[in-house]
């Protein structure tokens, strides 16, 4: 069994309203701990209002080397921005 | 000297002694989060001794700073309890050391959230909160490196029996307590104790450690009257540059 601790993602929510955010990683024995070393790492200087963790072995990335049939395809199809549309001016800024 | 002077020496000089021990894991802790963790709790107890330090000037009455307080007094003016003067030893013993001292802590400082004395109580309504977390992560260490390895419990069970004879300090009045008491300035200390046994009990059940039998405890750290061979060591250190160049600041 390794001797290193887990490795942790964690993910802070800066103010009620905004989405929690990756801010970086840390190691913990458990996810209680992990909490708590997140709150002593990545808030000391009042960035956060909630705290994410989660073991970085149960994060599923994308394959880099999948990038061409992954996000190209999207690159030639402009049509679905919804930029297209003239707004009325009486409905204001949207 | 009144009560109140003594009270806030005997609670700025447990959170500065302790606070400076703390900081000397800076840079060596076993492992980076627990580093910036004890770097943290260090702080705030540091952060506390300037309020608590500062009362005590602002009551004496003569001009002095926290600041003077802390760097300008040696170690037989130092009220501290002995608990928070012993060294830091290993990670476990630290830990330890901070658990029973958190423990007491944060019982004293909900008890003095209700003090006669509202600049009392205002710093403990600020203290309370740091405490509630450090005594959060202090207890969870404490149980996971108890109930942990053959190795990590062996050390931790002797933190404890080295430890446990320094917490009955906490809980045994002198006349100067007593008046403080008497004021409504601070709690009956022995009012805290059964909440504290009653804890501690819980925490080493979970933690797999065991309760020395012995009730005898050491003490004179908080009224002054001994202190063990490790402060003057510490202070020493604490105390290097102010005074090797008195009123230096940057």
């Amino acid at each position: 069994m390794s001797k290193e601790w887990p490795l942790w993602e964690v993910f802070i929510r800066g103010q009620h309203g905004l989405s929690h955010r990756h801010v970086g990683s840390l190691h913990a024995p458990d996810a209680e701990m992990a909490v708590k070393n997140a709150r002593d790492v990545y808030t000391r200087r009042n960035e956060g209002q909630s705290i994410w963790v989660v073991e970085a072995r149960h994060v599923t990335a994308s394959n880099p080397s999948d990038k061409g049939p992954m996000y190209e395809p999207s690159e030639s199809k402009v049509y679905r921005h919804p930029t297209f549309f003239d707004i009325p001016d009486d409905a204001g800024a949207m | 000297m009144s009560a109140l002077y003594e009270f806030c020496l005997r609670m700025g000089d447990s959170t500065l002694v302790l606070g400076h021990r703390v900081s000397e894991w800076c840079g060596l802790a076993p492992v980076l989060e627990e580093d910036i963790a004890l770097a943290n709790t260090a702080l705030d107890l540091i952060g506390q001794t300037q309020l608590w330090l500062g009362l005590a000037a602002e009551v004496e009455g003569s001009g002095k700073t926290a600041d003077d307080l802390a760097f300008l007094r040696d170690v037989w003016d130092f009220r501290n309890a002995l608990l928070c003067e012993l060294p830091n030893g290993d990670f476990g013993q630290t830990l330890m050391r901070q658990y029973l001292f958190d423990e007491w802590h944060l019982g004293m400082l909900k008890a003095l959230q209700g003090s006669s004395d509202d600049r009392v109580s205002a710093i403990a309504d600020k203290a309370v909160k740091e405490a509630s977390y450090h005594l959060e992560r202090s207890r969870d260490t404490v149980i996971g490196l108890g109930d942990g390895t053959e190795e990590s419990h062996a050390r931790m069970q002797a933190a404890l029996d080295y430890l446990y004879p320094y917490v009955g300090e906490f809980f045994i009045a002198d006349a100067l307590d007593d008046a403080a008491a008497k004021e409504g300035i601070a709690p009956e200390l022995n009012s805290l104790k059964a909440g504290y046994d009653a804890a501690i009990a819980a925490t080493m059940n979970a933690a797999t450690l065991t309760l020395p039998e012995s009730k005898f405890a050491h003490k004179g750290g908080r009224t002054g009257r001994t202190h063990t061979e490790h402060l003057g060591h510490m202070l020493t250190n604490m105390q290097w540059l102010q005074r090797a160049y008195p009123g230096a600041s940057w």
